[in-house]
């Protein structure tokens, strides 16, 4: 099959209904929060870039690539997308590109697409954006070296996190799920590394102020800083 | 604020589309393997089920096509969204 990207979110029945009801509580809980953190701060030049990324990661995310034996994996971009806009447009960015896959493409369930918003959206952007922020003043290469690490690690937080839920759904056994979701996740991971560099590589020459917080905020760009963790 | 070029990338991405790789996923694989695949249930309703136009059937085509609705969709669902949460003196 080669015309049919097959991105595959976690489907309904996967997990068990109280542990998709409680990620559906802590991911609105965390879009709450997102909303009430960006509410009135959000800059007319930030809001065209939220969608553009949005556009982008949804069309990367439908380019499975080919890793070991078979097995493919695509682009999430959540920590992309928080180190770019802050967390919590990040956040809002990976909600509206998972449930539109979900609601409109039937790409992933909707009674666990609290799982999969938190998985995906949130715990990517957590991670992104908290190891990025430590560097942020920092030379390029120093840059875009911990966004990659970061990138590989939010993938690999979130086969762990899926991993955790289809353990607590009995859908399948801890000490099975866990070093067999993190064995894949860790080449997928690699591809999520190459492909978060190269767009930020890319926003590096184009837009440099975007990922800069000092200058962002003398030039008014607002980037994430405006929308940060305090 | 020059973003020229920048909505066309993901243009560029969705041409791509047809070009990527059918083989099961990363979860896809470990269901497989370990053996609940069987346990997901498929959606109640279809309206662009795996990434294609279902009147055009499984074309590279219907799948470039389906990625453009879908990038729109979501531009527009986070301009109308960021809209709302600009800054007010802004507005």
């Amino acid at each position: 099959m080669l015309l049919s990207p097959v991105a595959l979110h976690i489907p309904d029945g996967f997990l068990t209904l109280i542990v998709s009801l409680i990620f559906w509580v802590v991911t609105l809980v965390m879009i709450g929060f997102s909303i009430s953190k960006t509410n009135k701060s959000l800059g007319e030049k930030q809001i065209p870039l939220m969608g553009i990324m949005a556009a982008f990661i949804f069309a990367a995310q439908m380019l499975n690539f080919p890793v070991a034996g078979g097995t493919s994996g695509h682009f999430l971009g959540g920590a992309l997308a928080a180190i770019v806009l802050g967390p919590w447009a990040g956040i809002l960015v990976m909600t509206a590109v998972i449930a539109v896959q979900g609601f409109l493409f039937q790409d992933g369930g909707l009674l666990v697409m609290g799982a999969n918003i938190f998985n995906m959206g949130i715990l990517t952007a957590a991670i992104g954006f908290g190891l990025y922020r430590t560097v942020s003043n920092r030379n390029t290469t120093l840059r875009l070296t911990v966004a990659g690490v970061a990138a590989w690690l939010a993938t690999m937080g979130a086969a762990l996190f899926t991993s955790l839920q289809l353990w607590l759904s009995s859908t399948s056994r801890l000490e099975i799920v866990v070093p067999t979701m993190l064995g894949v996740h860790a080449l997928i991971g690699v591809g999520e590394a190459i492909i978060t560099v190269a767009a930020m590589a890319f926003i590096e020459r184009t837009r440099p102020d975007l990922l800069s917080a000092e200058k962002s905020a003398v030039s008014g760009g607002r980037g994430w800083i405006y929308a940060g963790i305090p | 604020m020059d973003l020229r070029g920048h909505p066309l990338i993901s243009l560029l991405v969705v041409l791509l589309a047809p070009l990527a790789s059918g083989d099961p996923d990363g979860l896809e694989r470990v269901a497989e393997d370990i053996g609940f695949l069987d346990a997901g249930m498929s959606a109640p309703y279809e309206i662009l089920p795996d990434y294609s136009i279902p009147f055009i059937g499984e074309t590279g085509f219907s799948t470039v096509l389906a990625g453009i609705v879908g990038a729109l969709v979501v531009l527009g669902i986070l301009i109308l969204v960021g809209r709302s949460l600009r800054v007010s003196s802004e507005s």
